[in-house]
């Protein structure tokens, strides 16, 4: 970006959260989502006239704002979602992108996927029934995959008489589980009836008794500015970038996205896994040098001494150095229908920028996702299956726990003949 | 602390833009022949400046293809020419006219055919004859509901076919390009743009665009809902409602059978970007092709199409 553009544009100061919703069957997420569109006047009158057709001709009682959500024909003709469909909305405060992620049991996989890029999830329960197995099976997922904040949404207050007792009950019940995951910093619970309205974006009327936040004003306004990490320094090289021209004929700059940390010029930086060390001498872009660069920005940095360097190489720095290992420790998540995991299978492994094959040494445990409990005698994953186990790389890998960097502790695996993505991993 | 706070912060336009130079960069990384599909357009334009910026002060290391019909706004290829020159960027052009001389697609026929449905065969041949593995397109998750589930790195089978319940899981950074022989990609950069964030960043990156987008006046023919520009290939029926001089502009631009124009007298960036702030239709409500029927653009994306 310019950074000459004149600050009285009130846009260039929106910043953007990505948040992802979970709920049963019938929860009323889809509900919610048209809720919030349509409250914060992000609809339009053509979609509009298609869903008030369509909930017409359902013989719906009231404009089903569910609809707004609608997918694929699929979905429409079997009342389902079947995959993470995104969508987008902004207020004066913020853009918005929604992971609208499917509840239903055999959909693991897509709340994962939905998760792994969220600042937030919404967990919706049902009044009447309050905390259910699922509910908890979402809670744990947000915390595996690191979401810091956490909306807990009681929907469907209307059905409950807006009862202040009942939503205490249920918030309680939520908090006696969630006391277990310690990724979740920050959970708000909102009393809401995304039928109706109440505190989606509007103040609701009949629950005076609550005073706090309602849910729209509370995604606007919830701090996210550290959830990038902006102490250790991490620089995977994805691009190398060698202009071959008169003008720029030694040239030779590192591309890529900072995973952490902060770098300037003049900065002391050790490339891994060489060792090697040196100063950076620029921090290019098309705009001309810049004075730093940091998480999550893209950029190019030309260094003082020419070292052989190439895509899946780290640029760090000697404070608090990443770990660099050819055996690692990691949660997964199994995300293939047609094969299994299971020990000594061999896999590509994709982490920053680098693919090595890795092969599975050992199954430690899976994890029973309702109970949290572990399950040691059964060492094959399944479809949305999680667990821990230990993977032997064919080259060492420059990482970060998942705890510490998400982009630095995460990869996935991918199956040497589907070439299909079969399992999201998070190291210890 | 708090000044840590303010200094770290990235507003929403930078942070689309750097996920979309690690896209582009991404898909100049894993495969071997990528191509960034360029139709004039405004996304497509947004895409190619992406693109100066992800490799400069290098060339961009990939062609920009042009699916042409023969039924483009002049203004439009100008506008091409011009911006690939300023680029130093190589322009590979397939002509759909080349399909329909080979017998590969027939025309349609009558006072409304559109070859907009026929650009699938030239693009997907286009993408055969230059064993392109990967092609860079536009396309945004907000525009269409068939969109909104499409991957950055969206995977093709060998006909070029998009399987919606058989894609790959996206997860944090890493897109998996891996493939068999004979298929490939189609990567969308600007999967999480809006219209909005399309324009505000035009303006703030103070890029130029075809006249097209800005108010002028044109004679118009009204149909099927959408209001076309008279050419030679859009030429008024018996009963249809012309409007000689209508002040208008382009919300999107393709083909001139199925673009459609809306009344506008935003003639500049800060106009049009309120007159999208507070547009009551989505932006492909002026596209006649989606109005086909309601599950217009899953069907055509199934085929191939962008």
């Amino acid at each position: 970006m310019h950074t000459d553009i004149p600050i009285d544009e009130g846009y260039l100061h929106m910043d953007l959260l990505r948040f992802t919703t979970a709920g049963s069957v019938d929860d009323g997420k889809s509900t919610l989502i048209g809720r919030l569109l349509y409250d914060s006047k992000n609809t339009f009158e053509d979609q509009m006239e298609a869903v008030e057709a369509t909930s017409k001709k359902r013989g719906d009682e009231h404009v089903n704002l569910a609809l707004l959500t609608d997918g694929l024909r699929a979905e429409r003709e079997q009342g389902i979602t079947i995959d993470v469909a995104y969508r987008y909305f902004a207020t004066p405060k913020r853009k918005f992108i929604i992971a609208d992620t499917p509840g239903h049991i055999q959909y693991t996989r897509n709340m994962v996927t939905g998760a792994s890029t969220a600042n937030l999830a919404i967990i919706l329960v049902d009044a009447r029934l309050g905390v259910i197995e699922q509910t908890c099976r979402h809670a744990f997922i947000a915390d595996l995959l690191r979401i810091r904040h956490v909306i807990l949404a009681v929907n469907k207050m209307d059905l409950v008489d807006y009862s202040e007792k009942r939503f205490n009950e249920i918030v309680d019940e939520f908090k006696r589980f969630a006391s277990r995951l310690d990724n979740i910093v920050d959970m708000v619970a909102i009393p809401i009836s995304a039928l109706h309205g109440d505190n989606v974006v509007d103040k609701s009327k009949n629950m005076d008794w609550y005073e706090g936040p309602t849910m729209l004003y509370h995604l606007e306004t919830v701090y996210i500015g550290s959830d990038h990490n902006h102490v250790d320094a991490r620089f995977p090289v994805q691009w190398v970038i060698r202009p071959h021209s008169d003008e720029y004929h030694d040239f030779r700059g590192y591309a890529g996205r900072v995973a952490g940390g902060v770098f300037r010029p003049g900065d002391e930086v050790v490339v891994q896994p060489s060792g090697f060390t040196t100063k950076i001498k620029a921090i290019e872009s098309y705009e001309g040098p810049q004075e730093s660069t940091f998480a999550p920005l893209s950029c190019t940095i030309t260094l003082e001494d020419e070292i052989d360097i190439s895509r899946g190489d780290m640029i760090t720095k000697p404070n608090n150095p990443p770990k660099k290992d050819q055996e690692i420790e990691a949660m997964i998540c199994w995300f293939s229908e047609s094969t299994q995991l299971s020990p000594n299978a061999k896999y590509y492994l994709r982490h920053t920028t680098k693919e090595v094959k890795a092969v599975v040494k050992d199954v430690r445990y899976k994890v029973n996702i309702n109970t949290l409990h572990k399950i040691e005698d059964d060492k094959t994953f399944r479809l949305n299956e999680i667990g821990r186990i230990t993977l032997r790389t064919s080259a060492p890998l420059i990482y970060d726990s998942y705890r510490r960097n998400r982009a630095t502790g995460s990869f996935i695996l991918i199956d040497s003949l589907t070439n299909e993505t079969v399992a999201a991993g998070m190291i210890l | 602390m708090d000044e840590e706070r303010t200094s770290y912060q990235v507003n929403h336009l930078a942070q689309l833009e750097s996920e979309a130079i690690y896209i582009l960069r991404e898909t100049a990384a894993q495969f071997e022949r990528p191509a960034l599909l360029f139709s004039g357009g405004k996304d497509s334009i947004v895409m190619a400046h992406l693109a100066r910026k992800a490799f400069h002060p290098a060339r961009l290391p990939f062609p920009l293809l042009h699916v042409d019909t023969g039924h483009n706004f002049q203004e439009t290829l100008d506008y091409r020419d011009q911006y690939v020159s300023d680029l130093r960027a190589e322009l590979v052009v397939a002509y759909v006219q080349d399909s329909i001389d080979k017998g590969r697609v027939q025309e349609e026929k009558g006072p409304f055919a559109s070859r907009n449905k026929l650009q699938t065969v030239t693009l997907l041949d286009a993408i055969a004859d230059n064993q392109y593995d990967a092609c860079l397109g536009g396309g945004r998750r907000d525009e269409e509901k068939a969109r909104a589930k499409e991957r950055f790195f969206s995977h093709r089978d060998d006909f070029g076919q998009w399987d919606p319940k058989n894609q790959r899981p996206e997860l944090w950074n890493l897109f998996n390009g891996r493939k068999h022989h004979g298929e490939h990609f189609r990567v969308f950069p600007l999967s999480n743009w809006t219209e909005m964030d399309v324009w505000q960043y035009i303006k703030s990156e103070n890029i130029p665009l075809p006249s097209l987008y800005f108010s002028h006046q044109r004679d118009v023919v009204h149909r099927s809902g959408a209001m076309l520009a008279i050419s030679e290939v859009v030429t008024p029926q018996p009963g249809e409602r012309i409007e000689t001089s209508a002040v208008v502009r382009f919300r999107t631009i393709g083909d001139m059978t199925c673009t459609g124009a809306v009344y506008s007298e935003a003639a500049d960036m800060d106009t049009i970007i309120y007159e999208v702030a507070t547009a009551r239709q989505t932006e492909r409500g002026t596209r006649a092709d989606d109005k086909r029927s309601e599950t217009a653009m899953e069907d055509r994306k199934k085929e191939g199409y962008f």
